[in-house]
């Protein structure tokens, strides 16, 4: 059994936050220099390249690409061989969100639901854990922001509304959407296994590469048809009309019970922030 | 398209002269508050008691920053969506606000609110924080500390970016938009 100290788990998460926050993703950047030069629409062109510009200032001038720095969202793959010397595995990712937080001058936007009242340093983190094999762990870590978050959909459907029933489902939750999720957005789709699983599913197909095709031929086949037609919405860059509205739409399925049909939709803005550590 | 400077405190001629559409760069005093401190406002006037500063021809900024690095005036400083304000922006109005900033569809009530009280609301690019940064040039927190980044904050600023969506003539630059480009994504393909 490999046993690691989870300050180094503590450290590892700290420095994916802060080097998040600043640096835009290399598939988010490239995806953005497409549609720059793809969009039609003048004051959607204005805007893909200021997105570019604020890129360029957040990385050489370190301040974060968007005030809002996000809930801390992880997928973490930890090896059945491996084992965390003195605190758990949640605390330590939690430790290190309190650190990456206040260290990196982010916003601190973790709240009481009820009374509103600010928790003071962006925890505690939403964290998604998976068994696999190996000595191995892997943290993938989204700044999942409200904003586009606020904008996401979760439908129980019906089995006999098959394929067509999906893409009009989330067809219509980004015309519902319109400007306020920030486009050009990501939208991750989860269909299948019951509530709670096709929103995380739906939550991580957001952490595929933008352009790296679905190994599912149906599902790339599906996701090609939603981007087209998301794309025709009008909505473009921030809603002021345009023809890019969307990235990158990516689809994960998991079986689910012969009643049920859930369909989650979870909206990511442009400032799409997602990288990974395997320590 | 030539952007329009304008300076604060929004004049009625300045107001009636914007449309729908119109790039502004905007100078002078604008105030942030969001989800809490418009909650707070709300109330102090549903007290009849004073505010923290006095709406008169002012706009607010919807806008949480990141906190401010030493050195830095204010950290990253993107719009917020500007819905969650609806509930409380036609009061806003009533009693002199004339301008609002953020991103994002506002409610009929607002829309009717900046008719009937001759206002605007404007739309800043949001997730570009860092670029819009350096338009602010003072930042002073003048009420509500305890809301960390959602405090009320007077900035000076300079040139700062928007465009007009809603204008008191009843534009829309949203249903404008997508309704020009809708369906376009096919012919270029």
């Amino acid at each position: 059994m490999r046993v690691i100290a989870s300050e180094e788990i503590s450290n590892a998460v700290k420095n994916l936050i802060i080097n998040s926050s600043v640096n835009l993703p290399e598939d988010t950047y490239k995806s953005l220099q497409m549609a720059s030069e793809k969009e039609i629409s003048e004051s959607g062109k204005t805007v893909l390249n200021q997105l570019l510009l604020n890129a360029g200032i957040a990385k050489t001038e370190l301040k974060p690409l968007c005030q809002d720095t996000g809930l801390a969202v992880f997928f973490v793959e930890i090896g059945k061989d491996v084992a965390i010397a003195d605190k758990n595995l949640t605390d330590a990712i939690n430790d290190g969100t309190r650190m990456g937080y206040s260290e990196g001058f982010l916003r601190k936007s973790t709240c009481d639901p009820i009374s509103r009242k600010n928790i003071g340093d962006n925890t505690p983190a939403i964290i998604h854990y998976d068994i696999t094999n190996g000595d191995k762990i892997k943290i993938m870590y989204a700044a999942k922001g409200g904003g586009s978050e606020n904008m996401s959909r979760l439908k129980m459907m019906r089995p006999s509304d098959g394929k067509e029933g999906v893409i009009d489902f989330v067809l219509e939750t980004m015309k519902e959407a319109g400007p306020n999720p920030c486009p050009p957005n990501i939208v991750g789709v989860g269909i299948g296994g019951n509530f709670e699983r096709s929103a995380i599913i739906a939550k991580k197909a957001l952490f595929r590469k933008l352009g790296q095709i679905n190994n599912d031929f149906e599902l790339a086949e599906m996701e090609n048809i939603i981007f087209e037609k998301i794309n025709n919405i009008g909505t473009g860059p921030m809603g002021f009309g345009g023809i890019c509205t969307v990235l990158g739409v990516h689809i994960i399925k998991e079986p689910c019970h012969i009643a049920s049909f859930p369909v989650a939709v979870n909206i990511e803005c442009h400032s799409h922030r997602h990288s990974e550590i395997i320590i | 398209m030539k952007a329009i400077k304008i300076t604060t405190p929004l004049t009625e001629n300045i107001i009636l002269n914007l449309k729908t559409g119109d790039e502004v760069l905007i100078s002078g005093t604008i105030y942030t508050a969001r989800d809490q401190a418009h909650y707070r406002l709300v109330k102090l006037l549903e007290e009849n008691k004073p505010l923290p500063f006095d709406l008169e021809g002012q706009i607010i900024y919807y806008v949480g920053p990141t906190p401010e690095k030493p050195g830095e005036i204010i950290g990253s400083a993107g719009p917020t969506t500007s819905y969650r304000m609806d509930k409380y922006a036609p009061l806003l109005m009533e009693k002199g606000l004339k301008g609002m900033i953020g991103k994002g569809k506002r409610s009929v009530d607002v829309k009717e609110s900046i008719k009937k009280y001759k206002a605007l609301y404007f739309g800043a690019i949001g997730g570009a924080g860092a670029l819009i940064s350096k338009a602010i040039k003072s930042n002073k927190v003048i009420a509500y500390e305890d809301l960390l980044s959602e405090a009320v904050r007077r900035l000076t600023v300079e040139d700062f970016p928007a465009i007009v969506v809603n204008d008191v003539y009843g534009g829309d630059l949203y249903e404008d938009g997508r309704r020009k480009y809708e369906n376009k994504y096919n012919n270029i393909k």
